[in-house]
């Protein structure tokens, strides 16, 4: 009866080891953090998660990285400093990832930034801010997929400059996108020779910029420019239809939203602003080398979600392919999957990426189409 | 374009200053309302105006009912959800304190604010003007015609209200709660219905203000905050409880914004509004028109 018990027990050792042997080979952990709920970013955050989950299945479908399971960990940072902080330590420690994505919020990059840094973990954010990579030498484990402002600034200068604008107005939303952008508008108007004749602002519950207008009316700008993320912003452009204000009214990137568009109705025609390509694919010329990737991301989340697809939510897609891409070639290794990513270049939904390690951004300007608004769509601005 | 001259340019702003003093002042008059019949500040007066927006959004663009007809169907319905707030988180506790019932309308903020959220969504939604979106010109200034809208419904809402409270015995009732509550229930008065009352007209009101700014502010499930923060400070220049102090204050408080933002700097027009609430809480803590031995007698 002992001997029994005993062979028994041997088996059953045995055979645990041997299950452990003969295992799958072991599963690809990646964190994810984005502001999927809260008040500020859920706009952001919740097509950002669902991408990434999107692919997780995609990719495990059709049978994990080389074999290994991918294994994806999201957090919600609703949008907050602390809990972004609390999310990076929490998959670092508990979940032990390899690589994160996310988040969502410029702020909750910078505060999580550290974390990530501490750990010596790979970080792709999906915010705006270029100081989230800058200096790169001080930002070893950290990138971001976003195009910069300042690119955007610059695609919009180029063209005012072409246009013979020199006289500008400026008014932007007190937010966090609003305020940075204000600060690129001023900072590269020298470079371009362009003279911002007037500085206005607006709150993200204000009903009405007429006061703003006329000032910058009776300051006489050429052309405004209305930075802005928030939807009062589409107040501006049905406030200067109201005040018969002609002038060439640009947005930042903050207004691609085609709901945004929408809501301004009539007066939204003509509106000209740089955004990522994904806004207007279908009017994209056939042989652009981001087309068809564009076009395969936007149908399948469009199907699985009902949603329409958002370049916030493709920042999320250029983040986890990084490094889906890095784990194919190199492994679950962070500090190889570091080494991976500062060398890689990828066609993504922001644009054509060449990361260095002077560059953890990896786009230029020409990430930015500038687009227009005709019949209430998005279209490519052709000059 | 030329520029209209100055005096264009100070009715612009005067126009401007007078469609968000409006928005002030609803949302300032719903929390007067409930602050006479209960002594609280109901927090839940945003998302009360966020609902109204919501649902009305959804009635008219998504079911596209006609204008007057869903106005009525979303103004009932906040109304309802007003009485069911109080019916189930005031009116059931046993000690009801000052601090008790203001802690419990934050409460029922976050779980509103929560419940558009689902129901919702996160985006936010606009909707069509009341009539057209052309604007038309007086003295060289223009004007939309939903901000006519706006100040028309203000004005109405204004004087149904001094009508309902100065000559209907429901009115007077509830005046008599927020004069003395314990008198007037020994004159008869069911002081609870009185509360219920209060909620209900409250809630009616933030839902008018959310229906009429959604054409112009668009709506998300997000936005009662900052509404609630702005209107509770009209609330407190004009005087807590002050219905006509609040209406005046909220005007006053859109114009001196406005003006601000024409001729000084758009940075500071918040800032401006705050220090006018500063100014007040200093040289007349009980507001431009509260008497300051009414407020002596109430605990907040």
């Amino acid at each position: 009866m002992k001997r029994r018990f005993l062979c028994a027990a041997v088996s059953v050792v045995v055979l645990l080891l041997a299950s452990n042997l003969y295992a799958e080979p072991k599963e690809y952990r990646v964190g994810a953090f984005f502001s999927v709920t809260g008040k500020f970013a859920s706009l952001l955050g919740e097509p950002e998660r669902n991408s990434v989950k999107m692919i997780e299945q995609q990719i495990n479908d059709a049978g994990g990285i080389n074999g290994h399971k991918l294994v994806l960990f999201v957090e919600d940072t609703q949008g907050d400093n602390t809990r972004a902080v609390n999310a990076v330590k929490k998959l670092v420690k508990k979940n032990k990832v390899c690589a994160i994505v996310g988040p969502s919020r410029s702020g909750s990059s910078m505060a999580a930034l550290k974390e990530a840094q501490k750990a010596e973990i790979p970080m792709i954010s999906c915010a705006a801010s270029e100081k989230i990579v800058m200096p790169a030498a001080e930002r070893k484990w950290i990138f971001k997929t976003p195009q910069k402002d300042s690119d955007a600034v610059r695609r919009i200068y180029d063209h005012m400059t072409k246009n013979g604008i020199k006289d500008i107005g400026i008014i932007s939303g007190t937010t966090g996108f609003g305020n940075a952008g204000r600060n690129q508008l001023k900072l590269i108007a020298g470079e371009y020779g362009i003279k911002i004749v007037a500085d206005e602002t607006y709150g993200p519950s204000d009903t009405d910029m007429t006061a703003q207008l006329v000032k910058i009316r009776n300051a006489g700008a050429k052309a405004v420019v209305n930075w802005s993320i928030v939807p009062a912003q589409s107040i501006v452009p049905k406030n200067m239809r109201q005040l018969k204000m002609t002038i060439q009214l640009y947005q930042s990137h903050g207004f691609g939203n085609v709901k945004y568009a929408k809501a301004a109705g009539v007066a939204a025609e003509g509106i000209i602003f740089p955004a990522g390509r994904l806004l207007a694919v279908n009017t994209l010329s056939d042989d652009n080398p981001q087309k068809a990737l564009l076009l395969d991301y936007k149908t399948k989340y469009e199907a699985k979600y009902n949603e329409t697809a958002s370049t916030f939510g493709g920042h999320a897609y250029d983040a986890i392919w990084l490094v889906i891409n890095a784990l194919k070639e190199v492994g679950d290794d962070p500090a190889k999957i570091r080494d991976h990513i500062e060398k890689a270049r990828f066609v993504g939904t922001g644009g054509i990426f060449q990361f260095s390690a002077e560059d953890h951004n990896g786009l230029d300007k020409t990430a930015f189409e500038m687009i227009t608004v005709k019949n209430g769509e998005f279209v490519v601005l052709e000059d | 374009m030329d520029s209209g001259g100055g005096f264009t340019d100070l009715l612009q702003f005067i126009f401007m200053g007078l469609q968000r003093g409006s928005i002030y002042a609803l949302v300032a008059m719903g929390f007067n309302i409930i602050y006479n019949a209960t002594g609280i500040i109901n927090f839940a007066q945003g998302e009360f105006v966020v609902l109204g927006g919501l649902m009305m959004v959804t009635l008219t663009m998504g079911f596209t009912f006609s204008i007057p007809f869903a106005f009525l169907i979303t103004v009932l319905f906040v109304m309802a959800v007003g009485i069911l707030m109080e019916r189930f988180t005031i009116n059931p506790v046993k000690n009801p304190t000052v601090l008790r019932l203001i802690i419990i309308t934050i409460a029922v903020s976050i779980i509103l604010e929560g419940s558009a959220m689902i129901l919702w969504g996160k985006e936010s939604h606009y909707m069509r003007h009341f009539s057209s979106d052309e604007t038309f010109e007086i003295l060289g200034a223009t004007i939309l015609p939903q901000t006519l809208w706006i100040i028309g419904i203000l004005i109405l809402i204004v004087i149904g209200f001094m009508l309902f409270f100065n000559f209907t015995m429901t009115g007077k009732c509830m005046r008599a709660c927020a004069i003395n509550r314990d008198a007037a229930r020994l004159m008869g008065i069911n002081d609870r219905k009185m509360v219920m009352l209060s909620f209900a007209l409250s809630a009616g009101i933030g839902a008018v203000a959310g229906i009429i700014i959604t054409p112009i502010i668009q709506m998300d499930f997000g936005r009662g905050t900052m509404l609630a923060i702005k209107g509770f400070g009209t609330a407190v220049v004009g005087g807590l409880g002050n219905s006509l102090g609040g209406l005046v204050a909220g005007i006053l408080l859109g114009v001196i914004e406005a003006l601000g933002a024409g001729y000084i700097s758009s940075h500071y027009m918040d800032a401006i509004a705050l220090l006018i609430l500063l100014i007040v809480l200093f040289i007349r803590p009980s507001g431009i028109f509260g008497s300051s031995e009414a407020s002596k007698l109430k605990e907040f």
